[in-house]
């Protein structure tokens, strides 16, 4: 025997499952975007997501493309974070070195106050070139989970090597110094 | 003598200066009374995602806080404060949620679930109308309250008295 459904029963049903999408969606599009990653694991080098975001020291305006056919050490940073306080020194001397080989450090300071993060550029004596992302923007293209995190971006704009948290004299010797030698 | 001089001279400049430095005071007694209370629950710690309030130990959250504080002293208002905190932060730093994307969702769940509920409401009125008017017959004949008033009135009308 056939028996309709309250069609209060069903109204119900249908919001509650609705609610429930909506929450699993939610969720899956809260979380960190583990693409590069991946794409990195599989061996293929993924284009670095350009960006053109406000100078840190308020002068313009400076983007990824700005430095297209260099290597670039992209670093993501806050001067509220202690191990970004930590690795700076190490990222200022390999700006040092590789500038003239025809690559850079490139800081992106991350939800900070400016002068706060202009105080921590100055006190650590930091002259590679700052950008500031008042409001986050760049962390869903790349996927950032916490900070420090530093991409390298070669002559062509792909990303080869990332490490989530701090960087250290290793991977800069072996992700960074072998792009700046090879020649085009 | 000499010294009586001295401190009527000192109280006569006293009362000469005193004018010009009460419109400096007056300022400060407008100052809006803003504390770092008022604000913390209207804003974000964007490291923690949580409100302010709760972000007892990130080192992000005691910075905001330190700027709220600089912003309290220099008498600025709780709008001003969060305006500043917006330009520094993103939009993401006002505990409401934003007007697009999956924050979108924040508004329309809830005009939406009132817009089902007074529909579901709606329909549960009128099918109740429907089954009362089911129960008390088709609709233009009379109720039963009616026929019993007129067996009564026959009545009354057959034992005239």
């Amino acid at each position: 025997m056939h028996r309709s459904r309250s069609p209060f029963v069903v109204a119900a049903v249908t919001g509650v499952l609705a609610l429930l999408a909506l929450l699993a969606y939610g969720l899956v599009q809260s979380g960190p975007d583990d693409g590069i990653d991946t794409a990195l694991a599989r061996g293929e080098l993924p284009v670095a997501p350009g960006f053109a975001l406000e100078r840190l020291n308020g002068e313009g305006r400076g983007s990824l493309a700005d430095y297209r056919g260099k290597v670039v050490v992209l670093n993501f940073w806050g001067s509220w974070c202690t191990p970004c306080r930590d690795e700076s020194p190490l990222l200022q001397r390999w700006h040092e070195r590789i500038s003239a080989r025809g690559g850079t450090v490139l800081g992106v300071d991350e939800i900070d106050v400016t002068s706060d993060a202009r105080a921590f550029v100055r006190e650590l004596g930091l002259t590679y070139p700052m950008l500031k992302d008042t409001d986050e923007s760049l962390r869903p293209d790349y996927g950032i989970t916490g900070y420090p995190e530093t991409f390298v971006v070669d002559r062509r704009g792909r990303i080869t090597a990332l490490r989530r948290g701090p960087v250290d004299e290793r991977f800069m010797r072996e992700e960074v110094l072998p792009l700046v030698e090879e020649r085009l | 003598m000499r010294r009586a001089a001295a401190v009527a001279l000192a109280l006569m400049a006293l009362a000469l200066v005193a004018p010009a430095l009460a419109p400096a005071a007056a300022p400060a007694a407008e100052c809006p009374r803003t504390t770092l209370g008022d604000v913390e629950n209207e804003v974000m710690c964007p490291v923690c995602g949580t409100p302010l309030g709760l972000a007892t130990e990130a080192p992000q959250a005691e910075r905001e806080r330190e700027l709220i504080r600089r912003l309290v002293d220099d008498c600025r208002s709780k709008e001003e404060i969060k305006q500043t905190l917006v330009a520094e932060f993103g939009d993401n730093v006002l505990a409401l949620p934003g007007d697009d994307g999956f924050d979108l969702a924040a508004y329309l769940v809830p005009a939406l679930a009132l817009l089902v509920g007074g529909g579901a409401l709606a329909f549960a009125a009128l099918g109740w109308r429907r089954a009362r008017g089911r129960r008390d017959g088709p609709p233009g004949a009379p109720s039963a309250g009616a026929a019993a008033s007129e067996r009564l009135q026959a009545d009354l009308d057959r034992y005239e008295l």
